[in-house]
């Protein structure tokens, strides 16, 4: 069994696996790390995505031997629950009641953060197209598209105070 | 100036809270059935039948279990003396046809994906791996896909023993119909399909069965964890008190996850084999197959009425797929129509007669609405059609029959007695923020000018029946249980308070609501209560979630729970404050004497004072808990306005929905946020219905729908913004004035749209299209036309 070396959710782990075990499988049954969903069999749900060197990719759709070497992040590794400390998605979809039975939830959480880093002030239609392949059962999507649109202007809103602070240190610091 | 100290906070009730569920939901921090991994658990895989119907000559597991890390390889005939059979609740008639029910087939399979053996080992790919070692010798019988021809002279049979595919005719009559129709100047006879659908919850099923001795514990994602325990002691002879079951957080339901299924069932049954933990998690191609489906009617309706619109009757005769067998509510579920296919509408006769139809597919249950969709479906297609055929509006036609505000409670002619309700107030607002006459104006224009894009407004003026059920009622339609619910409330010692509910909620948002109508009604704050469910062990009894009923019948349960909780802290109040309990207030969470400026002491306090027992009044318990059950005495009635704006292209029969508007009364609101909710996702699945949805099968019975790649449930990109808003008619059924949301976007929607799109295509002399409206079928529909505008036709311009 091929051994792989996988950063995942910041901590390292090194295993010797199947060839053929998927990903979310690696997650769910030998790690323990079950936030992660499986909602089908043939990547059409989306419920198992996570971020793959910072890229959206779905974990029933990958093997664990094409981890090796990377970099993987899950729901669990967005934000520490009752910190609050989550990720500005995370705290829209609250807001925004975008999740119902919350099945969907970590696929969609994951995939609109990477729609963000591509088109960081996405319309709603952009928004839609975007989310086409995660699949929700309970919201009609209403919300969901509500609530990209939130953490969308709180990212961008955070950035820009980010940016200004620096801006204000390296003024501080030229005085 | 300081505000006056009196006021207490803002009532929970009503307000829009963010969901207690959401922490542990967004951060993965979940606890679904598939999540859980005792220690020694072992994994199931079933095979399962790639035969619509077969004799099963022999099963060979020989090298199955000589592979690595299978531990077990059971076949049916291994578990025939003791799987018992599932059960089905609702005997509808005497002389129902109920055949025998095996978890996994013995002799014969008849639907594909029927079990036939299973392999146990220690992990899931071992035991998949295993299932191509088993060998099984099947003799091939014939489907019976078709319910009509099911029904026919000699046709194939389903269960040979039976001698006949036709489980039950029931029948409903009320006023001489015959009459009414014989003598109507119009009289329109449609035939409608409601095809077959896949619930399609996001999480798939599973199941985990831990043996603790001569105990069980049973995990499953299920609606009703009550019922199943209930359910799985009487097939499996196990007593009830011995089996304890979970449902833990659970991915969405829709009606899927209120049965009993075979897996259930053998869990338990392999657990107690083994001794050890046993889980079985279904593939979404698995549970295509074997997750019971929904609707699948056929409806053939005539209405008579006057010149004017006005209804005279309404006949309906409707043939129900049952599938291979009947499941926990299977024959029940097509009844439930019955009450509901006179909609909002007043009539002198109406008739319903349904028969339940065996086939060689998967058995039908209850799928969001259960029969309710169905049956509005029909009315509401049929008075768009009278619509049409007297050239009025279709607005215009319904307010001439429908219900009018002045006229509650109003027993209608399928026996309900509707307690509220104003059609008029829902509509006026609907028709408003849709702008009907503009978009009238501009379907006008587009048909002068013969657009290839044509629009088409769809109406619908529905109600349900929610609340399920008053058990009496329950009782007259032989179903096999009561339809209360029951709620318990523990104060703590520290004051903080513990709600248990019967309901089961799978995404709905009980553990929020509830803590809303504890807080209110015992005047605390909301983070100070904890909503429990899901766990036979916490929540010794209840009926679970479905049928909309949960707030309308398990909040009042709760409500009823709360009021005995201050009764009694109040008698320790008086005691305590040395006055007489009839001089006690009770406001905010605050017991104080009339009259008396003085701080009181709160139910939190009293909590505390009850816990340490020094001081309480001479034959008082020390505690402050308490139970209650609650049996509605009628169901609830939620209504609405929806309207739907459809563009649909003459040329390609693609159709894309412009707008959307849902009216919806709903009654009193606990949290407006989450009924909002409930209505967008019921508008999704209704509108997936009647735009993308079809389980289909072959002629030889084998389901081609089977992974979601063929069963289209809509993306985000396929469905439209919707508008929402309400109207306010409390029910007067219930002390908290409301009526339920569970379904009601999912029953109004599917006519909307089919309405709206038929609608577009009048000029081409289109009646009806049917669902899914695919555009291929548009399509057809648009070529097939014999109106002035359609190619089928001599006398169009074209």
């Amino acid at each position: 069994m091929p051994p792989i070396r996988v950063e995942i959710d910041g901590t390292a782990y090194e295993d010797d696996v199947e060839p053929r075990l998927l990903l979310v499988h690696y997650l769910r049954d030998r790690l323990g790390k079950v936030g992660t969903p499986i909602g089908c069999d043939t990547s059409n749900c989306g419920a198992c995505t996570v971020l793959l060197d910072g890229l959206s990719a779905k974990s029933c759709a990958v093997l664990a031997v094409q981890a090796d070497g990377r970099d993987v992040t899950t729901i669990e590794g967005l934000g520490v629950p009752g910190t609050g400390r989550e990720h500005p998605m995370q705290r829209a979809f609250h807001e925004e009641h975008a999740l119902q039975c919350g099945y969907c939830t970590p696929g969609m959480i994951m995939a609109a953060i990477d729609l963000l880093r591509e088109n960081a002030d996405p319309s709603a239609d952009e928004i839609r197209q975007g989310l086409e392949g995660n699949l929700c059962r309970c919201t009609g999507y209403q919300n969901i598209v509500r609530a990209v649109r939130r953490a969308s202007a709180d990212m961008r809103q955070g950035a820009a105070q980010a940016q200004d602070a620096v801006q204000g240190r390296e003024r501080g610091a030229a005085s | 100036m300081s505000a006056p100290a009196t006021e207490g906070p803002a009532p929970e009730i009503g307000s829009p809270r963010r969901r207690s569920e959401d922490a542990r939901l967004v951060t993965g921090r979940t606890r679904w059935t598939d999540n859980l991994q005792p220690a020694g658990t072992l994994h199931v895989a079933y095979l399962r039948s790639p035969y619509a119907h077969a004799a099963i000559a022999r099963v060979d597991a020989g090298r199955a279990r000589d592979r690595p890390g299978v531990v077990a390889v059971f076949t049916g005939a291994d578990l025939a003396a003791e799987q018992g059979g599932l059960p089905c609740a609702w005997p509808v008639t005497e002389d129902m046809k109920h055949p025998d029910h095996p978890p996994m087939a013995v002799t014969e399979v008849r639907y594909v994906g029927e079990p036939v053996a299973c392999v146990v080992a220690r992990d899931r790919y071992a035991a998949v791996d295993a299932l191509e070692d088993v060998d099984v010798d099947y003799t091939a019988l014939p489907a019976v896909v078709d319910m009509e021809e099911a029904l026919a002279e000699g046709a194939d049979l389903v269960h040979a023993g039976l001698g006949t595919n036709r489980s039950y005719t029931w029948v409903y009559k009320n006023g001489d119909l015959d009459a009414a129709i014989r003598d109507a100047p119009v009289v329109l006879e449609r035939r409608y399909v409601q095809q077959r659908l896949i619930p399609t919850a996001m999480e798939p099923r599973a199941v985990l069965c831990v043996p603790e001795g001569d105990d069980f514990t049973l995990y499953s994602a299920t609606q009703i964890p009550h019922i199943l325990r209930l359910m799985l002691a009487t097939v499996t002879e196990i007593p009830e008190h011995r089996i304890r079951v979970v449902a833990p957080d659970v991915g969405g339901g829709f009606g899927s996850k209120l049965q009993v299924y075979g897996e259930e069932v053998l869990a338990l049954l392999l657990a107690r084999r083994l001794g050890h933990p046993v889980k079985w998690t279904e593939s979404r191609s698995e549970g295509n197959m074997t997750v019971h489906h929904g609707r699948d009617q056929i409806q053939r309706l005539t209405l008579g009425a006057d010149r004017d619109g006005r209804i005279r009757g309404l006949k309906v005769d409707l043939l129900a797929d049952m599938g291979a067998y009947l499941m926990l509510v299977t024959p029940g579920v097509p009844l439930l129509g019955a009450f509901m296919f006179n909609g909002i509408y007043k009539m002198d006769a109406y008739s319903f007669t349904c028969s339940g139809v065996f086939t060689t597919k998967t058995p039908t249950d209850a799928y969001r609405g259960a029969g309710r969709p169905e049956a509005t479906f029909g009315i509401e297609r049929l008075m768009d059609e009278l619509a049409a055929e007297l050239g009025l509006d279709p607005i215009e036609v319904r307010r001439r029959n429908w219900i009018t505000r002045d006229e509650f409670p109003y027993e209608t002619v399928s026996g309900l007695t509707y307690d509220s309700g104003d059609y008029e107030a829902a509509t006026d607002k609907a028709l408003e923020l849709f702008g009907y006459d503009a978009l009238r104006a501009e379907q006008a224009e587009r048909r002068g000018r013969r657009d290839p894009v044509q629009l088409g407004l769809g109406v619908s003026t529905f109600t349900e029946m929610c609340g399920l059920a008053p058990s009496r009622v329950l009782g007259s339609l032989a179903y096999g249980a009561g339809g209360w619910e029951y709620a318990s409330v523990r104060m703590l010692p520290s004051g903080k308070v513990e709600v248990v509910t019967g309901a089961s909620a799978h995404g709905q948002g009980h553990e929020t609501a509830w803590a809303q109508i504890a807080a209110d009604r015992l005047g605390v704050p909301f983070d100070d209560v904890k909503v429990l469910h899901g766990d036979t062990a916490v929540a010794h009894k209840g009926m679970d979630t479905y049928g909309s009923r949960s707030l309308a019948v398990g909040g009042m349960a709760l409500y009823s729970a709360c009021d005995k909780v201050v009764d009694k802290a109040r008698t320790i109040a008086a005691h305590l404050l040395e006055a007489a309990e009839q001089d006690l207030e009770f406001a905010g969470g605050r017991f104080s004497v009339r009259g008396v400026r003085d701080e009181g002491t709160t139910i939190q306090e009293v909590a505390q004072a009850t816990f340490t027992a020094h001081d309480l009044p001479d034959g008082i318990e020390p505690t402050l808990d308490s139970d209650a059950t609650f049996d509605p005495d009628n169901f609830s009635f939620p209504h609405g306005t929806h309207l739907c704006a459809a563009e649909v292209d003459t040329e390609t029969g693609m159709v894309r929905l412009r707008s959307y508007v849902a009216v919806d009364d709903v009654g009193k609101v606990v949290n407006p946020m989450i009924v909002e909710g409930q209505v967008h996702g019921g508008l999704a699945q209704g509108i997936a219905q009647a735009l993308y949805e079809e389980a289909v099968y072959d002629a030889e019975g084998n389901l081609t729908t089977t992974t979601m790649a063929d069963y289209l449930v809509p993306s985000a990109a396929d469905l439209p913004e919707f508008t929402t808003d309400r109207t306010e008619t409390p029910a007067t059924s219930n002390a908290l004035g409301v009526k339920g949301v569970g379904e009601a976007g999912t029953i109004a929607s599917t006519p909307a749209v089919v309405n709206a799109i038929v609608d577009a295509l009048r000029p081409f002399g289109v009646k009806d299209v049917p669902m899914p409206c695919t555009p291929e079928r548009v399509w057809r529909a648009v070529r097939d036309g014999t109106g002035p505008d359609g190619p089928g036709s001599t006398g169009g311009a074209r």
